[in-house]
């Protein structure tokens, strides 16, 4: 049999080689999707520029009103808390619900990574990627005059923690039960309507009818959370119960009904 | 002891019996053809065995190993090609390439794999927007990378140029001259023909014939026994 190109021995299977350590291979994956996510435009956009955009505009104006405190502490807050909605919930609803589409899981799943390596993988990009969202807007709101309360930085950062992981749970659970096309709009909508549920807009501007609602939401039990943490210094106790059993029920739901193929 | 087997397989997917009590075995250093009409059970049957479907009963082993329970050891010695590919679009083949080479100790050269197959020109590309061939061809360095034990391909050569087909031929047959077990479903009589150390045929979930192609051919062109032995198989 003929063939064009001379054959090249390295590319031919020899004895089993085995798979890098877990370790390896987890920081591989994280690796892997923290690049594609930071060199994806339409990913940019919600992780960072429209976060930068949303904190400048606040900033800037008096409309909508955003209660005691210094306005630029209440919008930074309130910002940080929509990059971590945009990169746990929205991006990674959206990039894992197309990978289901196009057969990614299912390849990767019969990897070395494994389901599991690949989960772990989502959650190292996710906080890489929020970290560079802290880093880049909080330097931004810096610039602004933003200047946070000291001892509310470390319950900040817990309440980010418990934020992402409540999100992302939230994130696969749509991914996963949702074609691709239903999961775009959805996460879209889902972000915009979160804007105005205590991420942006704290949950004691909204109206009476709707602010027990929104504090036992994830998103305003995030935004709250930050706000409390940054702006007052306090350690936000009852926003964590609420993300903690968001993160609970949406995590036990994830593994109950996520479908690994479209 | 044969690298793959498949014994009394079943596979119900709803109300539907996909593969049905289905029986055969593939060896190491040999190329294993499967051949069927669409929807015979092919995919069914490789993805029981690639550990991505769990069989309603009977078994499916590779090395010795239940694929639905494998450990990332066992894993690591399969490699996969996906009928649909499995491609992330928003990267780039040597990005990928290098992404699923990270996952194994001591994978094979990616830029030597990647010129073999063609595509080293267009390694730099997003996925998106390579064509269909140049998918298959990414998506079948994928499968080699971690110098797979067992290899199950998918439909390899499906929407490749005859040059490139050929390329993927050979690369297949050396793959398992070094000791490999290659299983490629296929829709190519040519291909099996050409490739094939063993054949077998799957006709609505059912096996209809195994063997060496001169056993399975019985005298006649594999064609003629294809649709002799699946007529009324179609669905």
């Amino acid at each position: 049999m003929s063939s064009p190109i001379s054959p090249a021995p390295a590319t031919v299977p020899g004895p089993a080689t085995g798979p890098a350590t877990p370790v390896q291979r987890w920081l591989a994956q994280a690796r892997f999707e923290t690049m594609t996510i930071l060199g994806h435009g339409e990913q940019l956009l919600v992780a960072l520029v429209l976060p930068a955009m949303a904190l400048v505009g606040l900033a800037l104006s008096d409309v909508p009103d955003l209660g005691p405190g210094r306005r630029i502490d209440v919008a930074t807050a309130g910002v940080l808390a929509l990059a971590v909605v945009s990169t746990a919930f929205t991006g990674q609803a959206i990039a894992t619900g197309f990978d289901r589409r196009y057969g990614v899981l299912r390849f990767l799943g019969a990897s070395p990574l494994g389901r599991d390596g690949l989960i772990l993988g989502k959650l190292g990009a996710v906080g890489v990627v929020i970290t560079v969202q802290l880093v880049v807007l909080g330097g931004l709101a810096a610039v602004l005059g933003w200047r946070p309360e000291a001892t509310g930085l470390v319950p900040a950062l817990v309440t980010v923690a418990l934020g992402a992981a409540a999100f992302l749970a939230l994130g696969l659970l749509l991914a996963g039960t949702v074609r691709a096309e239903g999961v775009l709009a959805l996460a879209n909508l889902a972000w915009v309507l979160l804007l105005g549920l205590g991420v942006l807009l704290p949950t004691d501007r909204l109206p009476d009818a709707v602010q027990g609602l929104a504090r036992l939401l994830p998103s305003g039990a995030l935004g709250d959370g930050l706000r409390l943490a940054l702006v007052e210094g306090h350690w936000p106790l009852a926003q964590w119960l609420v993300l903690l059993v968001w993160a609970g029920l949406a995590g036990a739901a994830t593994v109950r009904w996520f479908r690994w193929s479209d | 002891m044969s690298a793959v087997e498949v014994i009394g397989l079943r596979r119900d997917v709803g109300a539907v019996r996909a593969v049905d009590d289905a029986s055969w075995s593939a060896q190491s250093g040999a190329v294993t053809a499967v051949l069927g009409p669409n929807g015979a059970g092919k995919t069914t049957t490789m993805e029981c065995l690639e550990g991505l479907q769990r069989p309603t009963a009977g078994v499916a082993r590779v090395l010795g190993v239940d694929p639905w329970h494998a450990p990332a050891e066992h894993r690591a010695r399969v490699g996969v090609m996906l009928q649909e590919g499995g491609l992330p679009v928003t990267t780039t083949a040597r990005r990928l390439l290098h992404h699923i080479s990270r996952l194994h100790a001591a994978p094979a050269d990616i830029e030597a794999l990647m010129a073999r197959l063609g595509v080293d020109r267009v390694s730099g590309r997003s996925i998106r927007r390579l064509s269909g061939g140049e998918r298959q061809r990414v998506a079948l360095a994928a499968a080699l990378v971690g110098r797979p034990d067992v290899a199950f391909l998918d439909e390899p050569t499906a929407g490749l140029d005859p040059h490139a087909r050929l390329d993927v031929w050979d690369l297949i047959r050396e793959t398992a001259t070094a000791g490999a077990a290659v299983v490629v479903t296929t829709h190519s009589f040519e291909e099996a023909e050409r490739l094939a150390d063993h054949v077998v045929i799957m006709s609505s979930g059912r096996v209809v014939a195994e063997g060496s192609l001169d056993e399975v051919r019985a005298g006649d062109t594999l064609e003629e026994r294809y649709f002799a032995l699946t007529a009324g198989g179609r669905r």
